[in-house]
């Protein structure tokens, strides 16, 4: 157990590293000097030498980024130009709003995507198959950014049951706070509901066929025993580490339900950056969301070998 | 029969059943109709538009479908079809060329990395990982902020975001293929490593990477609209349905139908890739046959 662990974070150090590579690397996409668009509309000579100097860009590209590596790895990310604030404090902030969002997706995905996931390859073949089959096609055709648009017209504008925007946090008031994250927490879920109907649905049509489904029936337990005493249960394994995969399609797929709906989480922080020209903040949420999703993986891997007999043994 | 004529033969013969396959499934044919009616669309746009995209009428400002204009006009009194025929132009364009980026990036790479195996495989894979981490869209966002906002710029930031797919689907299949006997016999022979990846390793490759490109287009699209949704793809006043849906969101009260249109074509053509690489999966995978 211990080697298998130590085995798996070892592996994920390079990666990581590589993430930081990538994330560096970014900068010299920018186009012709990069203290000059730094500088952004400053074009005052002082300003850009003292660019130059901070950022250190007269040094060779691998100085710069050691220089760099070394203040991440001291939890230095940079400053906001903007706004005059660590990057750390800013993405310390904003991280929880995300993170609540994410999770009330994950909820939504899960309560909808498992049970249309069993009943369709429960009764494969049926129109309750095609049907779930159907939506959830139309769940991974459908942009994230378009359902927001349409259920803020039909639930904010016509029916006027839901705030169309803004964001209240727990603390002030619970109630509104989930009024607030009902609409974009079921936008964001319903294409990972997609995915996780399929999955479950795949999973389940290949543990229904297996020997020991077949002897639990022979041996005559009734039908909803033998699907989810038996059967569920080893098809929702993969289901879980598919969760901690779909950590990357949720931080996407935030940064525009926030935008759609105000929220001022995360994915707000980096539209705002881009648009201010932030790069430091922009940098700084993709390392963040890279080592994240890193560090899910390594817990799912993880949770998925203890509740694996089969790779303990 | 001799050698040379199963050579020319039988690819040509898994191409006609391939395609009658494909034929039999009713998803993945109506998926083909409605890409090809956008195609004829995007290519024929100034023949088929009724009004100029760009040309705006004060006197006509947010009007609901009329006989006139079917789908509307929008806050400066452009035509909604107008603009939404030729948007096409920009999704379609995004798709395929993004895709193809990726492509021609990713299949080398990968099969580099699958022949040479060792150190070259192992760094190769741990920079894939590394990007695969990063969330697609973000990563996108990201490389686009810093590239600067414009289609073209959209385009290399969905492809670059979107190789290491490429990389690892095409290693996966040269691993496998490599160890097979027709392989190990070229090589026996004597054929440069070159001459076994392009006539022996690519051909096996290219079922998976056609599944694969046409769902990606598919992903493409949605990363091209949310990245014209965000300002950062196609700068107006050309169309682009992700800008059309970003101009719509502001006037959602008080003209519904800007939002409606490039929406529902968004889906349509999506949830068509979708269907049509579902269909290419399920007729390609020889277990079919």
């Amino acid at each position: 157990m211990l080697t298998y662990v130590i085995r798996r974070v070892l592996i994920s150090i390079p990666t990581i590293i590589f993430i930081s590579i990538v994330v560096f690397g970014l900068q010299l996409l920018l186009p012709g000097d990069p203290a000059l668009a730094l500088a952004g509309e400053e074009r005052d000579p002082q300003v850009i030498a003292e660019l130059r100097r901070m950022y250190h860009l007269d040094e060779p590209i691998w100085r710069q980024y050691l220089i760099w590596i070394g203040k991440v790895l001291q939890g230095d990310l940079g400053e906001s130009i903007r706004l005059k604030v660590s990057v750390g404090e800013l993405v310390a902030a904003k991280l929880p709003v995300t993170i609540e969002l994410a999770a009330m997706a994950m909820l939504i995905a899960i309560l909808i995507g498992v049970p249309a996931g069993i009943v369709s390859a429960v009764r494969k073949e049926t129109l309750i198959d095609y049907g779930a089959n159907a939506i959830g096609l139309a769940g991974l055709s459908i942009p994230n950014f378009w359902l927001g648009i349409m259920m803020i017209l039909l639930f904010s504008v016509h029916l006027g049951w839901l705030p169309a925007s803004g964001f209240v946090r727990p603390s002030e008031s619970l109630s509104q706070n989930l009024a607030t994250l009902i609409m974009p927490a079921f936008v964001l879920g319903t294409g990972i509901a997609a995915i996780f109907m399929r999955h479950t649905r795949s999973a389940m049509l290949a543990v229904l066929r297996s020997d020991y489904v077949r002897t639990a029936r022979a041996k005559g337990l009734r039908e909803p025993r033998v699907v989810y005493r038996h059967a569920l249960r080893n098809a929702i394994i993969p289901v879980v580490t598919l969760g901690a995969i779909q950590f990357g399609e949720l931080m996407g797929g935030a940064v525009l339900t926030e935008q759609i709906f105000s929220i001022p989480g995360f994915g707000k922080l980096v539209v705002d950056a881009v648009f201010n020209r932030d790069y430091a903040v922009v940098q700084g949420v993709v390392l963040c969301t890279g080592t994240g999703f890193i560090f899910l993986n390594l817990c799912a891997d993880l949770i998925y070998f203890l509740v694996n007999p089969r790779m303990r043994g | 029969m001799n050698a040379a004529v199963v050579d020319t033969e039988e690819p040509a013969f898994e191409r006609r059943s391939a395609w009658r396959r494909l034929m039999r499934r009713r998803g993945a044919m109506v998926g083909l109709i409605v890409v090809v009616i956008f195609l004829v669309l995007a290519i024929f746009a100034p023949w088929i538009a009724p009004y100029d995209p760009i040309a705006t009428n004060f006197l006509k400002v947010r009007k609901p479908p009329s006989i006139d204009h079917w789908m509307g006009t929008d806050e400066i009194g452009r035509d909604v079809m107008s603009r939404l025929i030729f948007g096409a132009r920009a999704s379609l364009q995004a798709g395929v060329i993004s895709v193809l980026i990726a492509v021609a990036l990713g299949v080398p790479l990968g099969l580099l990395s699958g022949y040479a195996k060792g150190w070259v495989d192992s760094l190769m894979m741990r920079i894939v990982d590394a990007l695969l981490a990063c969330p697609f869209l973000i990563l996108a966002i990201a490389m686009a902020a810093f590239l600067g906002p414009s289609l073209t710029n959209a385009m290399i930031a969905i492809g670059l975001t979107t190789m290491p797919i490429f990389i690892r689907l095409v290693r996966g299949q040269v691993l496998a293929v490599t160890v097979e006997d027709y392989v190990e016999a070229a090589r026996a022979l004597g054929n440069p490593h070159l001459r076994i990846a392009v006539r022996h390793v690519l051909p096996n490759i290219v079922a998976p990477v056609l599944v694969q490109s046409t769902l990606t287009i598919a992903a493409a699209i949605i990363a091209e609209s949310a990245l014209s949704f965000l300002g950062l793809g196609q700068q107006p006043p050309a169309p682009s349905w992700g800008s059309m849906l970003n101009v719509a969101r502001q006037f959602i009260g008080q003209a519904p139908w800007m939002s409606w249109w490039p929406g529902l074509a968004i889906v349509a053509v999506v949830l068509a890739f979708n269907l049509l690489g579902d269909g290419l999966r399920d007729a390609l995978d020889p277990k079919e046959s």
